[in-house]
């Protein structure tokens, strides 16, 4: 067997007249934490059905776990972890029978043993016997994790995961992913939070189903050809506001007392802040994730 | 490979059991609107009617003409008019302005004085058997009662009543007492609370969401629909306690049959609405859907089944259709088991079309459970 975890090629899927994924190859090593991002409708969800069976593709072929996609959709539910972006898990069962009930389908030989176990290990102990439907968001998206974890499987599908955590709960919750990575466990994790996708070993972004950029933070940064600049002093609010507009800048924001500009084209940027006169103190800085993301999503926009 | 697993289904039933227990004003309608259906139906139908206008036709005129006259009007549930022709019978019938003919034949005085049992024909209106249900019942005493009105000298043979009364149900022969209707009572409040309750099972889940985890986790679709079933059926048998109960004790029902042959084929019934009930959540795009398809087999189970017509009475094709309903062998059955007395030789027949058609809609079921979300 190989150790590709996730390889598929040529996916595509359409709905009606939408084409949701259109020529969608991925390759995922084993033990990589593969962060996948794209603005909301361009395919993330579509996406990781397909790879674990829940959606048939129209087009395309590969492996998920070394089995079929197309053909063997049974042998890769047991060895795939997939959290829904929705919570899915029954609101009407306390936590412990939410859990027992996995385990149960997943028919763990050492179930009630193992529930314990990751009710302790997530901290779910006081709220074992609550029902799902009453937990906060944070709660249930542990629960939800927990689920998906509980039967040991080699590849998480995790849907954004984190939406509507706060950062105490996120921050444990990638702890968790990085621990299980070491341990082998392959992720592929959706999210719209940078610092979320800084923390993934690959970056997989997408925009209207088809793969745009993909590799590590720096490569992604690197290769995105995007010029910033950054400037300090006083009135760099006002600032802000009249270089949004200028020619050649693309996005423009403070950022606690550090005024941010981005573009592409560094002659008209280096023209816009010399218009800009002597108030300000400028250099210019590397670019941040975030920058690159809303740069390649008002390109996307102004595609459309 | 995935075959069926038992500790799977295990696992769903415990799931689907907790649910259903947890659903506490589900389960409390479950078990009270079969209960209710059965009081609203079964004392209108025991509403006891009176005074029913009939029809008193003699050929010729008779002394003992008037005491049967006398002891049916005495009996409360005739108002007896005179009426000349066979014509004028028949016609009031089919208006339903007559719910009885009563016809006292030719030569019936000389008849009764020689001892020969002469036979007064009632011809009943027996489209609404409930109606006329008590008023046929009332016929006994009718006769004792002219029994005893008549001279001395008959009434010191008692053995050989003087008359007898023949009534020949008209429209609708295989319905006569208001006995008859309970048992079909029965197996339609059976079939109204067993076909809704799970009619809702999956789209429930798609609509909720839990699908999705559901669809991704290694279950088989035929675990999924039995672990769905199973716990409606017992509670189909609390219905059936509660029902058989309440009609042993508020209608006098007779239980002549098995007990536990009855409760077996009433167990199979439940099943196979439960089943059906099923199919319509699985080809349901969503909770509405899934309702009305569940109603629009209502009508059929009601018309087809025996119950408001006589099953012989129908046309041919209307009996072909009628065999196909689970509901029309189940009123078989339960008729015969509780007012013959009717045992597995006689049941055998109608208990393997339900058997049949519960395990063709679970594999219709089954063939139509999508694995993936599309
Ligand atoms: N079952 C479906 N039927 C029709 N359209 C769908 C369905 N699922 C997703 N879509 C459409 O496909 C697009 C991509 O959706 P999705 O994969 O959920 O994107 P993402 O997860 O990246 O936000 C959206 O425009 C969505 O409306
Ligand atoms: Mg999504």
């Amino acid at each position: 067997m190989n150790d590709l975890v996730i390889d598929v090629r040529d996916l595509s899927r359409s709905f009606g007249d939408l084409k949701v994924v259109e020529g969608l190859s991925l390759q995922v090593a084993r033990g990589e934490i593969c962060g996948f991002l794209g603005a909301n409708g361009s395919g993330k969800t579509t996406t990781i059905r397909m790879l674990c069976g829940l959606l048939a593709p129209d087009g395309g072929s590969g492996t998920c776990i070394g089995y079929d996609i197309l053909r063997q959709a049974h042998d890769i539910r047991r060895q795939v972890g997939y959290m829904t972006q929705r919570f899915s898990l029954y609101d009407d069962l306390t936590v412990f029978e939410n859990l027992d009930f996995v385990a149960a389908v997943f028919e763990m030989p050492n179930r009630r043993a193992a529930v314990a176990e990751m009710i302790e290990r997530m901290g779910l102990g006081d709220r074992r016997d609550q029902l799902a439907g009453q937990l906060s968001g944070g709660w249930k998206q542990r629960l939800a994790l927990s689920a998906c974890v509980l039967h040991g499987p080699k590849l998480l599908l995790l849907d954004e995961p984190t939406a509507g955590v706060d950062v105490k709960a996120r921050r444990e919750f990638w702890d968790l992913i990085h621990d299980m990575a070491v341990d082998g466990l392959t992720t592929l994790v959706s999210t719209h939070y940078m610092d979320e996708a800084e923390r993934c070993s690959r970056i997989v972004y997408l925009a209207q189903g088809r793969i745009v950029v993909q590799g590590g933070a720096a490569a992604v940064i690197g290769g995105s050809g995007l010029v910033t600049f950054e400037a300090t002093g006083e009135g760099i609010d006002a600032a802000a506001r009249r270089l949004r507009g200028a020619p050649g800048v693309e996005a423009a924001g403070v950022f606690g007392r550090a005024l941010h500009i981005a573009g592409m084209d560094r002659t008209a940027l280096q023209a816009a802040v010399r218009a800009e006169g002597d108030g300000l103190e400028w250099r210019e800085v590397e670019p941040r994730l975030e920058d690159v993301f809303i740069h390649m999503l008002s390109v996307e926009e102004a595609r459309r | 490979m995935n075959r069926f697993s038992f500790a799977r289904l295990i696992a769903l039933l415990r799931k689907e059991t907790i649910q259903v227990m947890r659903d506490s004003m589900t389960l409390r309608m479950i078990i009270a609107i079969p209960i209710m259906q059965l009081f609203l139906f079964g004392y209108a139908i025991n509403s006891d009617p009176k005074h029913l206008p009939a029809g008193l036709l003699s050929v010729d005129a008779s002394k003992y003409e008037r005491t049967i006259a006398a002891a049916l009007n005495n009996s409360g549930y005739y108002n007896l008019q005179q009426i000349r022709t066979e014509q004028e019978a028949d016609e009031g019938l089919a208006r339903g302005d007559l719910m009885f003919v009563v016809e006292i034949p030719p030569g019936f005085d000389r008849a009764v004085d020689r001892g020969e049992n002469p036979s007064v024909l009632i011809d009943a209106d027996a489209t609404d058997p409930s109606a006329i249900g008590n008023a046929v019942s009332a016929l006994n005493s009718v006769l004792a009662d002219f029994n005893r009105d008549l001279p001395p000298i008959h009434q010191a043979l008692p053995q050989t009543p003087a008359t007898n009364f023949v009534v020949h149900a008209r429209y609708n022969p295989e319905q006569l007492t208001v006995l008859n209707i309970v048992p079909g009572l029965i197996v339609i409040v059976l079939t109204f609370s067993t076909l809704f309750v799970t009619t809702l099972a999956i789209t429930r889940e798609r609509e909720r969401g839990t699908m999705e985890n559901l669809l991704a986790m290694p279950v088989r679709p035929i675990e999924v629909m039995i672990a769905k079933i199973i716990p409606y059926v017992f509670i189909g048998y609390v219905q059936v306690g509660l029902i058989l109960v309440a009609s042993v004790v508020f209608f006098d029902l007779p239980v002549r049959g098995s007990l536990p042959l009855l409760l077996g084929a009433l167990g199979l019934f439940i099943a196979s609405n439960l089943a059906l009930g099923v199919t319509f959540s699985t080809i349901a795009s969503n909770q509405m859907q899934a309702v009305q398809l569940a109603q629009f087999t209502l009508m059929p189970s009601f018309m087809l089944s025996g119950f408001m017509f006589p099953f012989r009475g129908m046309p041919v094709w209307a009996q072909v259709f009628g065999n196909l309903i689970p509901t029309t062998h189940a009123m078989r059955i339960v008729r015969g088991m509780l007012l013959k007395g009717n045992g597995w030789n006689e049941i055998a027949s109608d208990v393997w079309p339900m058997a049949a058609f519960t395990v063709a809609v679970i594999v219709f079921a089954v063939w139509r459970y999508r694995e993936t979300l599309d």
